[in-house]
């Protein structure tokens, strides 16, 4: 693919661990569920001025863990040397240079400018998948409404025409419309996956590198947007829970459909500072139109070190015209083709 | 005793009348603190004015679109600029004015590009400031464009960019944001007002009631201008009840205007 910088990869492929930096201390899998797997105490953020737990700074989701569980794969935690062995393999496969001038290495290579996750901070996950619940570690079946618009968007697609037909048939990313990580839920991807958390008594902000996405959600209670008004990223309102800082979405379109989801879904995100150097990230799908059931995914953040520079993908975005453009020449140059062979001069 | 009294009483009202006199003359106001002692400027704003169809004293006229009619006719409105005029170089007079012919085609508001500095801060949206001791973020409606002001960590832009590279300081009563790195891809306004790579720009906020902020922006660009020039307008804080930026995600709006050339001739 020639775009492969703004194609967003699969979430699907993914997760977490840092082999070069991973704590000795980190083996026992004792702390049970709503954990890493990595043993953490019990910590307590240190407060801002206005007492409430302090989640900010910079924050990178990098992760090699699989947002579902591998299908060969039963138990829900790792031991250390095995992770550890994952991620050897998994950092030594993304830094494989490819050979300079190849249809491969048409854009550039990660690891030359630093975009591999292996050269990112990324915190110690010892799971074997992202998704907590159900136990399986697997998204739930779908329901028979998610089957039916399963279908309808399989069929929905077919009609709009290739993938290049027009800009509306190529991928939201490639696109510079939404990415995994602008989510919500926000999920890391193949590079750039930082944050930045700053928070006022009256809002928090989370500021998303890919697409210098901003969210800004009001803590004061005030009620969610009409139901009528559709966001790409719905309407957010936040919470405290004691330590955990709790964001409900709702008004989200059938634009975006994080993994096929419907405009009613509703998403639950908690943050918690688990460590001076750790952020948990829960979140909780609930959406009876697309899953038989509720399910839950639990990602560590790491601090990572700023600042965030601008990420102007869509003023920049040659891959999506040359894509366009390409397709373009292709059927001229296959429709020349196809005149020659019948009227040979 | 009476006398020394008498004095006292009298040297301590005449300060008093001292200072509230000159506090009206200079209109200082002392903007509410934040926990670290800054003035807080922390809220949803906007400009009012109709500086971003042309920052220079400009009449009503008609809609650049046909079919647009009044709705989208150019409102009236008086220059935002010291001195009423932008200080060209003759060479980029002309420029100017080829922008504004065409200004369909070139106007980078057009395609939902990052709109830079100032122009974002007098477009017809909400902006909102998010305000830390380390980094003062001011968030825009349009393009989700976004700024971030280094407050401590000063360093040279790293490289280019729409936003530009910002610093920030305290003076007093007044944020002082410090910005260079700009590429030359943005404009000032809808009428073709532009500067090139070299552009500086430092801007003033000051709190000038509990709900307005004075705000000016000195700007420098050797290769356009003949010398710095500055700009002034009050910014208002937004009171609507629950007021939020809403989100203006426009790339979608500008791909078939953008890419429509690039469709299969037979797609729909």
């Amino acid at each position: 693919m020639s775009h492969r910088c703004l194609v967003a990869v699969s979430a699907l492929v993914i997760a977490v661990a840092s082999w070069r930096t991973m704590p000795v201390a980190g083996q026992t899998r004792s702390a049970g569920a709503g954990t890493t797997g990595t043993g953490a105490k019990a910590y307590t953020a240190p407060r801002t001025p206005d007492g409430q737990p302090d989640l900010q700074g910079f924050w990178s989701n990098t992760t090699f863990t699989p947002l579902e569980r591998p299908k060969d794969v039963t138990k829900e935690f790792y031991t250390r040397e095995e992770l550890l062995e994952i991620v050897k393999k998994a950092s030594a496969q993304e830094a494989e240079q490819t050979e300079p001038g190849t249809v491969a290495d048409v854009h550039y290579d990660f690891t030359q400018f630093g975009l591999d996750k292996s050269q990112s901070a990324m915190a110690v996950n010892l799971r074997t998948s992202l998704i907590v619940d159900p136990p399986d570690g697997r998204l739930p079946p779908l329901s028979a409404e998610g089957q039916r618009r399963a279908a309808d968007r399989v069929a929905a697609r077919k009609a709009r025409g290739g993938p290049h037909d027009a800009v509306q048939n190529e991928p939201l990313g490639a696109r510079c419309i939404l990415m995994d990580r602008n989510g919500p839920p926000m999920l890391g991807g193949a590079y750039n996956n930082t944050y930045q958390i700053m928070q006022t008594r009256d809002y928090v902000m989370i500021l998303v590198e890919m697409l210098h996405d901003v969210r800004i959600i009001p803590l004061d209670g005030r009620p969610q947007l009409p139901a009528n008004v559709r966001q790409w990223t719905g309407s957010s309102r936040g919470r405290w829970e004691g330590q955990t800082l709790v964001i409900e979405t709702t008004n989200l379109t059938d634009k975006f459909a994080f993994l096929g989801s419907s405009e009613n879904m509703r998403l639950t995100e908690r943050f918690t500072r688990v460590a001076a150097d750790t952020l948990r990230y829960q979140f909780t799908v609930e959406d009876p139109a697309t899953w038989t059931r509720a399910w839950s995914a639990e990602v560590p953040w790491k601090t990572d070190t700023g600042p965030i520079f601008e990420h102007a993908c869509h003023e920049g975005n040659y891959g999506l015209f040359n894509t366009l453009a390409g397709a373009r020449a292709e059927e001229k140059r296959a429709a020349e083709e196809a005149a020659k062979k019948k009227s040979p001069r | 005793m009476r006398d020394w009294l008498r004095i006292a009483l009298t040297v301590g009202f005449g300060l008093t009348l001292a200072v509230i006199t000159a506090g009206s003359q200079t209109r200082t106001f002392r903007a509410p603190r934040t926990p670290d002692g800054k003035p807080n400027f922390n809220g949803i704003w906007q400009a009012l004015n109709e500086a971003y169809w042309d920052v220079e004293a400009h009449a009503a006229a008609p809609s650049p679109v046909l079919e647009l009619g009044a709705a989208h006719a150019v409102a009236g409105g008086l220059s935002i600029i010291d001195g009423g005029t932008i200080p060209y170089k003759p060479q980029a007079l002309a420029k100017k004015q080829e922008n504004f012919a065409n200004r369909l085609k070139l106007d980078p508001e057009i395609k939902c590009y990052l709109p830079g500095v100032p122009r974002a801060n007098y477009m017809p949206y909400p902006f909102q400031i998010i305000q830390g001791p380390k980094h003062v973020m001011m968030v825009y409606t349009f393009a989700g464009a976004v700024r971030t002001i280094y407050m401590d960590d000063h360093k040279e832009a790293p490289a280019d960019s729409w936003m530009g590279w910002s610093n920030g300081h305290w003076e007093g009563e007044t944020l002082v944001v410090d910005t260079t790195g700009f590429n030359d891809q943005t404009w000032f306004d809808r009428a073709g007002n532009f500067h090139s790579e070299a552009l500086h720009v430092v801007e003033r906020f000051t709190a000038a009631s509990p709900d307005h902020l004075l705000y000016e922006a000195s700007i420098e660009d050797p290769n356009v201008f003949t010398r710095p020039w500055k700009i002034s307008m009050p910014l208002y804080r937004r009171l609507d009840k629950n007021v939020q930026i809403m989100e203006f995600r426009c790339v979608e709006f500008v791909e078939e205007l953008i890419y429509g050339n690039l469709r299969k001739k037979s797609s729909q």
